[in-house]
């Protein structure tokens, strides 16, 4: 992926050490990106535990969650992959940091400014299930500071087990779980069909522990400072903090760290706060996620107990305020293309049905559409839904359904020969140059 | 024991038998792609479902144990 977003991380300046980290946000991100000597003078060295399964426990009390968007309890899969048997003396850990939603760009942020803190939560992952190899797999080639702390550590003897890195295809589909380990395994970086759990049989049929690299990054906190600081912030079902990549109004693209729980509108206001346009709707949750009324949802929360009401979930933490003066049939229809060229054309049902739904779309957001379009979106929305391999095609209706629902008035307009827009400038990220052909899976 | 039919999405290549042999419990989208009945597979259905598992040229539809 390009960097042609800007990105920066909001901070506070805050005092070192354990009072920093008792003070509150940011947890993860530091204000500049931090080598090894600076991360070591803030946190110590890799809080081992001298012993497999050690921290699990802390782990499930602090309620972590993953962080790659399916918010599965972390020690689970912790306990699950150290219960299991190593198969011919082989298992596996894998610190997922592929980010293939092109509007995510927390981890990547994270892996910049505090590779460390990602090695340290996979290096005491490792411990904890009795991992015998290590892989990072990352979108695209790995930056200077990922490398630089890798190396750095190798100097010193830091990590008990070397670090693989694997770069993933610039394919939206490529971060999946199956995927990713299909990649791992020299295959392409397609999804299977009803593996047995990749906490039993993953990487070349070893018991394979993968997780958001964010994850890792609390896990490697928690580790140090414990359940109750890491429940200090969130809510009490859904502790701790998380990463959000922001767009808004008139506004640069931002990552930034929220407690989860933290008011929607405290992240997605608008960005100068006079005169420019507002917001029109939210989306939640990425490519993959719901979209929101305003105002209706105006009073929401970055919790998924508070986004369930809406039907949404915060997934990866991708965050968007689609401005006033941009048609979000546009916008969807762009993004429907997106995914309808990302199925990674393995099911029928998606390989037919998501491009039927984009052109759908795409004659929504023109004008004068046929009256019996909005039946055959519906259709073929429920034509695809649960029957895929992974949830590509499920996440993609769950962006169309609430679409049309959100976007309703501006049908309307459509119909009409009408569109309320003033700028045709595209909001939402997208790659440059869409990929297409099969070797792209590799 | 109560089984289920399930498709393999990825190996499915439509070709519809597992319809033609079983259609009580599976009918074809407007792809020609199986839409299976989730649930159990009924004991009277049980011999039809066995012959559609072993008909399907992918060898794409199983009978899970519940």
């Amino acid at each position: 992926m390009t960097t042609a977003l800007n990105m920066s991380v909001p901070h506070e300046s805050a005092p070192g050490g354990a009072a920093r980290q008792a003070a509150g946000l940011p947890r993860l991100l530091p204000a500049a990106p931090e080598d090894l000597r600076a991360h070591l003078a803030r946190y110590g060295p890799t809080p081992y535990r001298g012993q497999p399964d050690a921290l699990v426990a802390d782990v499930e009390a602090s309620g972590l969650t993953g962080r790659g968007g399916a918010a599965f309890p972390v020690h689970r899969k912790l306990a699950a992959v150290a219960r299991a048997g190593a198969r011919q003396g082989r298992k596996v850990v894998v610190a997922n940091g592929a980010e293939s939603e092109p509007a995510s760009r927390k981890d990547e942020c994270l892996l910049r400014v505090a590779p460390n803190l990602v090695l340290d939560g996979l290096q005491l992952a490792a411990e904890t299930v009795g991992a015998t190899e290590a892989h990072l797999y990352l979108h695209g080639s790995p930056g200077p500071e990922i490398l630089r702390a890798l190396a750095e550590r190798a100097a010193r003897g830091l990590d008990r087990l070397a670090v693989t890195i694997t770069q993933a295809p610039p394919r939206f589909l490529t971060g999946q779980e199956t995927a990713v380990v299909n990649r791992l395994g020299g295959g392409p970086a397609l999804p299977a069909f009803q593996p047995p759990r990749i906490s039993e049989r993953g990487l070349g049929g070893a018991p394979t522990l993968m997780q958001n690299a964010e994850t890792l990054a609390h896990l490697a906190l928690i580790a140090r400072y414990g359940p109750r600081w890491f429940r200090a912030v969130g809510t009490a079902t859904e502790p701790g903090s998380m990463l959000t990549t922001v767009y808004r109004p008139h506004a640069r693209p931002q990552v930034a760290e929220a407690a989860i729980g933290t008011p929607l509108r405290t992240l997605l206001g608008d960005g100068d706060g006079a005169g420019g346009p507002g917001a029109q709707a939210w989306l939640v949750g990425g490519y993959h996620g719901t979209w929101l009324p305003l105002p209706d949802a105006a009073g929401i929360t970055l919790d998924n107990a508070s986004l369930r009401r809406f039907g949404a979930a915060a997934g990866a933490g991708v965050l968007a305020a689609l401005p006033s003066d941009r048609c979000g049939l546009a916008e969807v229809a762009r993004v429907a293309g997106y995914l309808a060229a990302e199925s990674a054309g393995q099911c029928g049902p998606c390989l037919n049905g998501l491009p039927r739904i984009a052109a759908g779309l795409a004659e929504l957001a023109g004008r004068g559409h046929r009256r019996q379009i909005r039946t055959d979106l519906e259709r073929w929305s429920g034509l695809v839904e649960g029957r895929g391999a992974c949830h590509h095609p499920d996440g993609t209706v769950r962006f169309v359904r609430s679409a049309l629902t959100v976007f309703e008035p501006e049908i309307q307009r459509h119909a009409r020969g009408q569109c309320s827009a003033t700028d045709r400038a595209p909001f939402l990220p997208l790659p440059q140059g869409m990929p297409t052909s099969e070797e792209d899976w590799t | 024991m109560a089984e289920t039919l399930r498709v393999n999405p990825i190996t499915c290549a439509g070709h519809g038998v597992c319809a033609e042999l079983l259609p009580e419990l599976v009918t074809l989208d407007e792809w020609g792609y199986p839409i299976v009945d989730p649930g159990p597979v009924p004991p009277a259905l049980d011999r039809g479902a066995r012959r559609a598992v072993t008909g399907c040229p992918a060898l794409a539809l199983k009978l899970m144990r519940n």
